[in-house]
């Protein structure tokens, strides 16, 4: 099953190629992966998304906890948690009626315009994961996708849970 | 506080932290290290003849002390030359800082002459990594590479120190820090209250307990508190490859090493046991057979220090996380509230069914008139060091004869690379048990194919009058390999077999040291009583030994724990 992992590591060079040592040479795959430094500059703060069954998702945690520079790590999937996911999208479009429907189409998703030229729109959109790809879905159909990016799912839990040092 | 250059710092920390003996090879990027070293007489420095040998003696060192053993290599090849002996390390979470030199931090990444990128290079094989990137931060790196890698479950810290920082030109404020300890880092030591007693409930409950204690209880030097838990339970004990010693193997509860090669009895135990005490060990591939079937009656009590060990690979009923010795001490003390006096009545019925299977007498061989077994070696080697030495052991068939024919008594006297595996660790690991123990014996059981693999290390023998006992099983070939060919390729030996052996005695000759040949049977006591009356020299035991011989038992693939061929014929 899909699984949502966050963890609070040190902001130190070579901690991130730790964790994802971790991934690869245990086996696991990362389906995303975000990352940055929280307020706290000495902190990072990451979200990965993989997939694994609890046998295999009980040692990412267990493996990923056993690093030095990790402080603490916590699977959000199976309690309340928000999610969000930020995408950048260019679509080119060639036709009046093109453009149109990628306008109306970025009011109903309520995404957002960043650039404009006579060919091309450049749109942001937030959310889940699930709503990024309905976008994208639809911006294929009505024009076509020039190129795009996502940032992979960041997350926090809800309520006061929280993960701190 | 004083002054002084990077360089001196590395020294100076090392002195801080108490390092006595420091194995390594000289280059390019460490020699401002190499002088400030000269300068001075606390840090001993044991100049090795390849890399990999140095991280071996640091580690044979480490083992037999519980001390952290201490690596200084050059940048580039001197650096991944250490990485088998760190991997080996790490396999069998041992105690120790590689202190590697690298290319000035403004060359890093330009492909600059002897570079490479050690801490990345090293990474899936240590517990920890440094890349210093200023002198002022030497000592403090220094001090948490020695934290991490002799507390908590140990492993091998690297510590990257460019040649700009090291630097004897410009000197620094050296400052030792006082307080290590890191905000990410806190190994749990004690066990949960509540896991404690469930655990001792259950041991009352237990009709057929077994103690199955591995490298977790040498590391945490529980030896007395253990043989005090398993006198009170009145509870067979097993151990694995790395736990040999922990338990005493001449004690009357002890049934022998379990897994893989292990005896007829610690399988058969196992596999119908109620209760399972796992102790520092971590169920793996070599003790478990197949998962699927491993002890289907037993409750699982698994302690162990290292979180992530537990419910690995097989599912514990009880996880306990701490170390072996504030475990054990919490379990004694929680047993004075219940009632364990009457153990012997509990597991009378029990032993009965233990000392049936030990009938069986699964370590039997046949001589023979000639040939000698290489069984047959081991336990002469026994009566000639008075089951007291430190034996050390390469990779291979010896040393499963090694580990089933020498019962070792205390902690730390059985010195092997069980979970790499690796060829080669012997003869550099039994020096750094000499350069730990200068007046112990030292011995290392080898076979004609290891011994091969870190043979320059004789020269070092020499450099520093390490009088190293070699007992070399040769039989002409890689054995282990053989027994597999033999058992599954049938019979086709496939590389297995080396056409030119050198004549291992003018080869230690060579070297400056003693070498003995023995061929025939009536010759191997004999020649064994002049190799340990050689009290200062090192001497090489080269014994021909019978090609043909398999190690047994061995646990059938696929099968149950006491799945088992017993011999070429026989089987459970």
């Amino acid at each position: 099953m899909r699984r949502i992992f966050s963890v609070l590591m040190e902001n130190a060079p070579g901690a991130l190629s730790r964790i994802m040592g971790v991934f690869s040479q245990r086996g696991y795959n990362v389906d995303s992966l975000c990352v940055a430094p929280t307020n706290d500059k000495s902190l990072s703060r990451l979200t990965i998304i993989t997939e694994a069954d609890d046998k295999v998702a009980e040692q990412i945690l267990k493996q990923v906890n056993k690093l030095i520079d990790v402080l603490r790590v916590t699977e959000l999937t199976g309690s309340a948690h928000v999610e969000r996911e930020l995408m950048l999208i260019k679509v080119a479009t060639r036709t009046e009626v093109a453009r149109a429907e990628v306008k109306r189409n970025v009011d109903i998703f309520r995404a957002r315009v960043l650039d404009v030229t006579s060919q091309h729109y450049t749109m942001e959109i937030t959310g889940t994961s699930d709503k990024l790809t309905a976008f994208a879905d639809v911006m294929a159909d009505c024009a076509d996708i020039t190129e795009s990016a996502r940032t992979g799912v960041c997350g926090l839990s809800r309520g006061d849970r929280a993960l701190r040092p | 506080m004083k002054m002084m250059s990077g360089a001196a710092m590395v020294v100076e920390a090392l002195k801080d932290v108490g390092v006595t003996h420091l194995f390594g090879y000289p280059g390019g990027a460490v020699l401002d290290i190499y002088d400030a070293l000269f300068a001075q007489e606390h840090v001993k420095h044991i100049l090795v003849r390849h890399e990999q040998g140095a991280a071996h003696m640091a580690d044979g060192y480490a083992r037999s002390t519980g001390k952290t053993g201490t690596v200084l290599v050059t940048s580039g090849p001197g650096a991944t030359n250490t990485l088998t002996g760190i991997a080996t390390a790490y396999m069998d979470s041992i105690p120790m800082v590689v202190l590697s030199g690298q290319v000035p931090t403004q060359l890093i990444g330009e492909d600059a002459f002897q570079e490479t990128d050690m801490v990345g290079c090293s990474r899936p094989v240590v517990k920890h990594s440094f890349l210093v990137k200023r002198a002022v931060d030497i000592p403090k790196a220094i001090a948490q590479a020695y934290y991490i890698a002799n507390s908590g479950r140990p492993g091998p810290v690297v510590v990257d120190l460019p040649k700009d920082i090291v630097n004897v030109q410009e000197e620094h404020l050296y400052e030792f820090p006082t307080d290590v300890t890191m905000r990410s880092y806190n190994p749990t030591l004690k066990g949960h209250g509540k896991q404690i007693k469930k655990t001792v409930s259950t041991l009352e409950n237990a009709k057929r307990p077994v103690l199955y204690i591995g490298g977790g209880a040498i590391a945490a030097d529980a030896s007395d508190l253990v043989t005090e838990l398993a006198e009170k339970l009145n509870a067979p004990v097993v151990s694995t490859l790395m736990g040999l010693g922990a338990f005493s193997s001449v004690h009357e509860q002890f049934l022998g090493m379990l897994g893989m090669h292990g005896t007829f009895e610690a399988n058969k135990t196992m596999h119908n046991a109620d209760c399972i005490l796992a102790l520092g060990a971590r169920f793996d591939d070599r003790v478990t057979n197949n998962v699927d079937k491993f002890c289907p009656h037993a409750d699982i009590i698994h302690v162990d220090i290292d979180p992530a060990s537990i419910s690995k690979t097989i599912n514990a009923h009880i996880p306990v996380v701490g170390s072996v010795d504030e475990v054990v001490r919490q379990i004694l003390a929680e047993m004075a509230s219940h009632d364990f006096s009457d153990q012997d009545t509990k597991l009378t019925d029990w032993w009965e069914q233990i000392n049936d299977w030990r009938s069986r007498q699964c370590l039997r061989y046949n001589q023979g008139d000639t040939t000698i077994k290489p069984q047959r070696v081991i336990e002469s080697l026994y009566k000639h060091t008075n089951g007291d030495a430190y034996v050390s052991s390469d990779v291979g068939q010896h040393q499963m004869f090694a580990a089933l024919y020498y019962p070792f008594a205390k902690p730390r006297r059985w010195i092997n690379s069980g979970g790499l595996g690796t060829m080669g660790f012997g003869l550099p690991a039994a020096m750094g048990v000499q350069f730990a123990h200068p007046e112990a014996c030292s011995v290392v059981v080898t076979g004609d194919g290891s011994i091969q693999m870190n043979i320059q290390e004789l020269s070092t023998c020499l450099q520093y009058n390490l009088p190293v006992k070699i007992i070399s099983l040769n039989n002409r070939a890689l054995g282990m390999v053989r027994q597999w060919q033999d058992m599954i390729y049938k019979g086709r030996h496939s590389s297995s077999y080396m056409e030119s052996m050198p004549d291992f005695v003018k080869l230690a000759e060579a070297y400056g040291h003693v070498g003995i040949k023995v061929d025939t049977l009536d010759e191997l006591d004999g020649a064994m009583e002049r190799c340990f009356a050689e009290k200062d020299r090192l001497v090489f035991m080269d014994i021909a030994v019978d090609q043909n011989e398999h190690v047994y038992p061995m646990q059938i693939k696929f099968g149950a724990m006491d799945d088992m061929r017993l011999s070429k014929t026989e089987r459970t």
